[in-house]
């Protein structure tokens, strides 16, 4: 998916996460700031390049402002953020394709 | 991935507690409670530009988290809204055990629903009939049209009352004798036994009346209702001990059951049991009470 616009999703509530995506300049750049970073720092990096990867976004500013959400969580936002930038989140939904 | 088990669509819901599909905080944990079922929000407690979010974080919180034998239902938008199709999508691609229609005022509502939810099995490769259906009545014209919502599809298990927007259209406000929703929760009772579902009662909102909640708790339960919704988990324990049956009545139900079975073996239709007479309309209600006594931890025994 091509990142359009800027777009958000997520709050910074406790078990939740922030996430911010916004068109790239050529690859991924993921910024992380965590509550947790030192224990799960890496274990958030991988989900979101994860989940990103899922979702053939290739070309991304990434943000995440994490306070301690599960794998599920960031996920979830990761890919509404990304839905929201091209538009598409209200409807038609691809649940068990390439959201899973 | 969580594999959820078949729903059940007559199972013990004696407590149905909300909680926002929005919010991580609240619904990666929810089982420990103890409720039998919880009522994932996708309608009143979610922004309305939080929607899309919303059944992201629901379809991965069914997908991921596993809520063991608590049931999980998901409330959707109401069907005057633009959201509806999408939340019957998400909930049965997830694998939600139920759906609660949000302002359901006719059977034709019922069939809508459970026409996209047949759609969406088919889409999402999902056994056809698993998911199950409930309606909330919230409108005069709900509660007129309370029999025909609860007998129209075999995937209804259950309606209930919401007080809030009820009171409303009928300009009244709680009364703590619940004179207010006394002919709306007795009509709703006779036609969801007339359909042979199970019905329950609206949420008490007053966290800090607990005195007022016992008093309308015992008044659901004397009223015949199977449950109550629940919003806060510290209003679990007191409906959970309201439901349940006396020692003596399980005492009592054991005997009738396990002397009916030994009589119509031997051929007797009509006998005594404790100076009672007990024949074979006794037994469906005490086979109930066995049940709840399991499901409480007051009946190990193997009748039921």
């Amino acid at each position: 998916m091509v990142i359009n616009h800027s777009a958000t999703a997520g709050t910074l509530e406790s078990s939740d996460a922030l996430i911010t995506v916004e068109p790239g300049e050529g690859g991924i750049a993921l910024d992380v700031t965590s509550s947790v970073m030192n224990q799960y720092g890496r274990q958030i990096k991988a989900t979101v390049l994860e989940t990103l990867g899922r979702l053939d976004v290739t070309d991304a500013k990434v943000t995440v402002v994490d306070k301690g959400a599960l794998d599920c969580t960031l996920k979830a936002r990761v890919e509404c953020a990304v839905f929201r930038s091209c538009d598409k989140s209200a409807s038609d939904i691809p649940w068990g394709g390439v959201i899973q | 991935m969580i594999p959820r088990p078949k729903p059940e669509r007559f199972r013990l819901r004696r407590t149905m507690m909300f909680m926002n599909a929005q919010k991580p905080g609240l619904i990666k944990d929810a089982y420990i409670y103890g409720v039998d079922s919880i009522m994932l929000d996708l309608e009143d407690a979610v922004a309305e530009n939080q929607k899309d979010s919303a059944r992201f974080s629901l379809y991965h919180a069914l997908k991921t988290i596993d809520y063991g034998d608590t049931e999980v239902i998901v409330r959707i938008n109401g069907l005057d809204t633009p959201h509806w199709q999408e939340d019957i999508r998400v909930c049965v691609a997830g694998g939600a055990d139920g759906i609660r229609i949000a302002k359901c005022e006719s059977a034709q509502d019922v069939k809508t629903v459970e026409e996209h939810v047949l759609a969406a099995e088919r889409e999402f490769g999902v056994e056809e009939g698993r998911t199950l259906l409930m309606a909330a009545l919230e409108s005069p014209k709900g509660i007129l049209n309370a029999y025909e919502i609860c007998a129209a599809s075999d995937r209804m298990f259950g309606v209930a009352i919401s007080g809030g927007d009820f009171r409303k259209c009928m300009q009244t406000k709680f009364q703590p004798d619940g004179v207010d929703m006394l002919a709306a929760r007795g009509q709703m009772l006779i036609a969801a036994r007339a359909a042979g579902i199970q019905c329950f009662d609206t949420v008490f909102t007053d966290l800090d009346d607990m005195a007022g909640f016992e008093t309308e708790v015992r008044q659901n339960k004397a009223m015949g209702f199977d449950g109550k919704s629940l919003i806060n988990p510290k209003q679990i324990r007191l409906v959970h001990e309201i439901f349940a049956p006396t020692e003596k009545e399980v005492r009592q139900a054991e005997a009738m059951v396990s002397a009916f079975r030994e009589a119509s073996a031997a051929g007797i239709g009509v006998f005594t049991v404790n100076g009672k007479m007990v024949d074979i309309a006794f037994i469906p209600g005490a086979e109930r009470t066995l049940k709840l006594a399991k499901a409480c931890g007051m009946y190990e025994g193997d009748l039921v």
